[in-house]
């Protein structure tokens, strides 16, 4: 019991670093082109 | 126990309790660097001018040379995609992942050498060969993982890894812009050292997915999924060999498919500024132009992960019924949003044009599994992208002579693109016909597990180990 609880907060932890380290530099380069976007529109 | 042995297919093997989760990010790892081949017309005005600084020098290079090194690049994107594909599928996806990125990243180092020497030819071969070859391994590498690990939804798996393809020109952009701004002087041009930065974090980034990355085990399954034990129509659950799926009509067919869909999208891709200048002139300034640019390729990267994840609902062949219907639909529409002068509409066509032009590179994977099975998709899917390649000459051609041609003929520029935009929707008919006729594929085409192993044995592979 306790090793599985252990191993799916082990997943937990990998699944967040994981997503964060290919979210954080799609979502800078999604609004950095809505920035230039809604600019253009300006 | 040789250095390199944890790139082994058999040392990818994921432990009991693995998340299946973790794959996206992994395979998101790679596309999203090496969708930094869509942005590489960011380099072409400052690699013209790395003598003169502020302008062109006679000694610089023209830019009708540099356009070459993105063409160089996909032609071996196409080539190492078809000819590697069977290489990737045995070897596994680490090992695959692990030399895409050691050709991705090494291609950007090269090149910044060549920018040093001021050599053109270093460049060629270092992004154009050596980074062809990096986006062409890296483009299918994670396929048939994804299809694997998400035979439920095979669908919006591979949806996300191709959108991240599209996500990474977002990034690379604005990157690139930053690195050289940090690097150059009142007397130099940094985009050598640009080039050094983004080799080396494309390098550690695509190494990250390598790492990440792992196969199911045989026999695995996701907890609450049941396999159908029987077919359905246009879902095969038996598997076609690499070579003899090219010996398929169904392979031709999607062949065209995704050549005709590319060839419209890609056609109008490029000239969707000028296009939107001309068809309403006073009304469309080139910021406001650049700005409608920028929210189509929201809408190409957004459609990649949207449709193809609506196609594990609505089936891969209705999904590309909806493409070229209301393509068709809409690219007949876009002359007429011109002599209304309605931007709003205009707008509104083209985002949705681009959703489904991205959509048609997301499901197409699907498509291929649910026609050939999962065991040689990715190699399958290699040999698809020479359509890609092929669409990449037709799409550009047809619309900029067509242009030409009705400009000569003295047709008004506000009027030049309705032509292109007729043939672009016949273009869509023939498509339709195209899917109609997609049936599975006959029994004879497929795997028996002793002919299988023989074929496998028997058959060329490059590189193989």
């Amino acid at each position: 019991m306790a090793d599985n609880t252990q191993a799916s907060s082990g997943n937990a932890l990998k699944l967040i670093l994981a997503w964060t380290f290919v979210g954080i530099p799609l979502a800078w380069g999604v609004v950095q082109t809505l920035l230039n976007a809604i600019k253009a529109f300006h | 126990m040789s250095a390199l042995s944890f790139l082994a297919r058999e040392r990818t093997i994921a432990p009991p309790g693995y998340s299946r989760w973790l794959i996206p990010p992994a395979a998101l790892c790679i596309h999203l660097c090496i969708g930094q081949a869509y942005a590489f017309s960011v380099f072409n005005l400052p690699l013209s001018k790395l003598i003169g600084v502020t302008q062109s020098a006679p000694d610089d290079w023209k830019l009708t040379d540099l356009g070459w090194i993105f063409s160089i690049g996909i032609f071996f994107l196409g080539a190492s995609a078809a000819l590697l594909g069977r290489w990737v599928e045995e070897g596994g996806p680490r090992r695959a992942m692990f030399t895409a990125a050691l050709c991705w990243g090494g291609g950007f180092l090269i090149s910044a050498v060549g920018v040093y020497l001021h050599t053109l030819w270093i460049i060629y071969l270092g992004y154009g060969v050596l980074g062809g070859f990096g986006l062409g391994l890296g483009y299918i590498s994670p396929v048939s993982t994804l299809i694997k690990w998400f035979p439920d939804r095979p669908g919006m798996a591979t949806g996300m890894a191709i959108m991240g393809f599209g996500g990474g020109a977002f990034i690379a952009s604005p990157l690139s812009v930053w690195l050289m701004a940090q690097f150059s002087t009142p007397t130099h041009v940094g985009v050598a050292e640009a080039w050094i930065c983004m080799g080396v974090i494309y390098l550690c980034f695509m190494m990250v997915g390598a790492w990440i990355v792992r196969v199911p085990a045989d026999g695995w399954t996701p907890s609450g999924y049941i396999a159908p034990a029987q077919p359905k129509r246009l879902v095969t659950t038996e598997n076609v060999y690499v070579y003899q799926a090219l010996k398929t009509p169904q392979f031709w067919l999607i062949w065209w498919i995704l050549c005709l869909n590319v060839t419209a999208g890609i056609g109008v891709l490029g000239q969707a500024s000028a296009m939107s200048q001309e068809m309403f002139k006073g009304q469309v300034t080139a910021v406001a132009a650049s700005g409608f640019v920028g929210l189509f390729s929201l809408f190409n990267m957004g459609g990649r992960f949207i449709w193809s994840s609506t196609s594990d609902y609505i089936g891969r062949r209705n999904t590309y019924f909806c493409f070229f219907a209301l393509g068709t639909v809409l690219y007949a529409l876009v002359p007429y949003t011109g002599s209304i002068r309605s931007v709003a509409l205009f707008v509104a066509c083209y985002a949705i044009i681009f959703s489904m032009y991205g959509g048609g590179f997301a499901t197409v994977p699907a498509y291929l599994r649910d026609m050939f099975g999962t065991r040689y998709v990715g190699a399958i899917h290699g040999l698809l992208l020479t359509a890609w390649s092929m669409a990449g000459i037709f799409g550009p051609v047809l619309v900029n002579y067509i242009r030409q041609y009705n400009v000569d003929h003295g047709v008004p520029p506000a009027q030049a693109y309705n032509t292109t935009m007729y043939l672009m929707a016949g273009l869509l008919v023939v498509g339709f016909i195209c899917n109609l006729f997609v049936k599975d594929v006959h029994e004879r085409h497929h795997m028996r597990a002793v002919e299988a192993d023989a074929e496998v044995e028997a058959a060329p592979v490059f590189g193989r180990q």
